[in-house]
């Protein structure tokens, strides 16, 4: 366990009501924001378990929307997201299910759509305290609690793919604390995913897209 | 400097002949490598956003979106059949609770739903005593450290040990930076928070509609009074035969043997009774019509 801090205890500073159902929502769609480089046309949100049955009461709606208009869980206009949304031209909606037992209780799928219309989905869950874990990218199991970096690099699933990223993050001395692999099926889309002790420069991000099996890189700071 | 129970901590303060609050700064500056400065400021920061959601709240203007709740910590400051210091620190913290319920900032201190407690008890014995904002801010330090040890050695979170655990710790919290505010001993602020831990041992959490509001509001006004008075008995010089590592135990074996319905579930206690039944279909009825 890592030490726990005071601020961890006098804090966090954020928009109530509810750490998991407010603060927690925020921080799974600010980290899914970051999936998407450029403008979001438009948000689904499916809720699972207690979001689904409490989210208005908790304002886990406008603290959704708040995550992917970018703003931190301080943010008074968490709020009025709805109405800021509307102005930023982000269309959203929102759907409940209940019925799914094998999610955490405090689970949503986002399905993010960009400007080109590519569609990303994210799934991820509020685990207490303001605590997340993201669950699924793109339909790939990851787990990504989002404390520091993250770094998250699609590649094709052949070798040499990790040997060279880790020969990135040497190269621009990045000290990697955690790393774990995911793929879809072997030989085909596979994600590293990194917790690094210091952001990686755009330079090393660079770097890593210009490899033939690399098609998507994606740094995660929260 | 670093510390995990009571004892270790009570040691270090005898060795060093210091306050708890100064050795909660240490032990920061120790596991955060940030200088002490920035670690005071971050602090300076949370105070002021405590200070200010009393403020906000006791205007009595704000309305929950759940809409249980809003405008109780003003009723109750506005009456005044008894003017205490209790009475005070009770709507203060009622009125945290309304700026939190209404999606306004506040610092969760141990957590959102027990977010009243300790600016309720730290604004009133304030305004009473006259303590700079500066000796208010070092105090929070003091209630870090009770916090962090409970959450160290047990839990704080509603869903795992109750009630008891969440707003129970705030108020032992709050208990010990009274002592430590008042010129008390590392031990009596211990013992004040061992106090109110016990006198608090077993609430269970039961929140009206699964939120954060009934009866959520009306404990953290009871439980900032639970502060006050563990305080006062611990300054008296009244003692406690039971240390605080040991009653944060005997608070965790017994959030453990909660029912899972009295752990923020929504499913028993207050919640389960008829008229919370019926307040939870109001609001899933509004909402309905709202939503069409």
């Amino acid at each position: 366990m890592e030490d726990i801090s005071v601020f961890d205890v006098i804090g966090p500073n954020m928009i109530g009501p509810s750490s998991s159902h407010t603060a927690g929502a925020l921080k799974i769609a600010l980290m899914a924001r970051h999936l998407v480089s450029g403008p979001v046309r438009e948000v689904a949100f499916r809720l699972y378990g207690s979001f689904a049955r409490t989210y208005r009461g908790h304002g886990t709606d406008r603290a959704l929307i708040a995550g992917i208009l970018g703003f931190d869980t301080e943010d008074k206009r968490i709020r009025d997201a709805y109405e800021l949304a509307k102005e930023a031209g982000l269309k959203v909606t929102f759907e409940t299910d209940t019925q799914d037992q094998d999610v955490h209780p405090n689970t949503v799928l986002i399905r993010l759509t960009d400007a080109e219309g590519r569609v990303h989905s994210v799934m991820g869950s509020s685990v207490g305290g303001g605590e997340v874990v993201l669950k699924r990218l793109d339909g790939v199991a990851v787990n990504i609690t989002g404390s520091g970096c993250t770094l998250l690099v699609k590649h094709i699933d052949r070798p040499g793919a990790l040997a060279y990223i880790a020969t990135c993050t040497s190269q621009w001395n990045i000290n990697i604390a955690a790393l774990a692999m995911h793929r879809e099926a072997r030989g085909e889309t596979a994600y590293a995913e990194l917790t690094i002790d210091s952001p990686a420069p755009s330079s090393m991000l660079e770097a890593l897209r210009a490899h033939p099996l690399v098609t998507e890189v994606t740094q995660i700071i929260v | 400097m670093k510390f995990k129970t009571g004892a270790a901590l009570l040691e270090q303060c005898e060795t060093l002949q210091i306050p708890i609050s100064e050795a909660m700064i240490r032990r920061e500056v120790t596991i955060s490598g940030q200088d002490r400065e920035a670690i005071l400021e971050r602090m300076r920061r949370a105070w002021q956003i405590m200070r200010d959601a009393v403020e906000e709240g006791r205007e009595g203007h704000l309305r929950s979106i759940g809409g249980l709740i809003g405008g109780e910590g003003k009723k109750l400051l506005d009456h005044i059949t008894v003017r205490s210091l209790m009475r005070k620190a009770a709507a203060y913290a009622m009125s945290v609770l309304e700026v939190n319920a209404s999606m306004g900032l506040i610092v969760a201190a141990p957590t959102a739903g027990s977010s009243g407690v300790i600016p309720g008890v730290f604004m009133s014995v304030q305004e009473k005593e006259g303590f700079t904002d500066e000796q208010m801010m070092l105090a929070l330090f003091n209630a870090g450290a009770v916090g962090y040890l409970i959450m160290q050695n047990a839990t704080v979170a509603g869903a795992e040990g109750g009630c008891q655990a969440e707003i129970g710790s705030a108020a032992a919290m709050a208990a010990s930076a009274v002592v430590e505010l008042m010129g008390g001993t590392p031990q009596q602020c211990l013992a004040a928070a061992s106090d109110v831990l016990s006198c608090m041992l077993g609430l269970v959490c039961d929140p009206v509609a699964g939120l954060v509001e009934i009866p959520c509001q009306k404990r953290n006004a009871t439980a900032a009074c639970n502060a006050l008075i563990c305080a006062e008995m611990a300054l008296a010089g009244i003692e406690t035969p039971i240390p605080f590592d040991e009653m944060v135990t005997a608070m965790y074996r017994v959030g453990r043997s909660i029912p899972y319905e009295l752990r923020e579930t929504a499913l028993g206690g207050v919640a389960a009774t008829p008229s919370a039944c019926a307040l939870c279909d109001q609001i899933l009825c509004a909402r309905k019509e709202n939503a069409q």
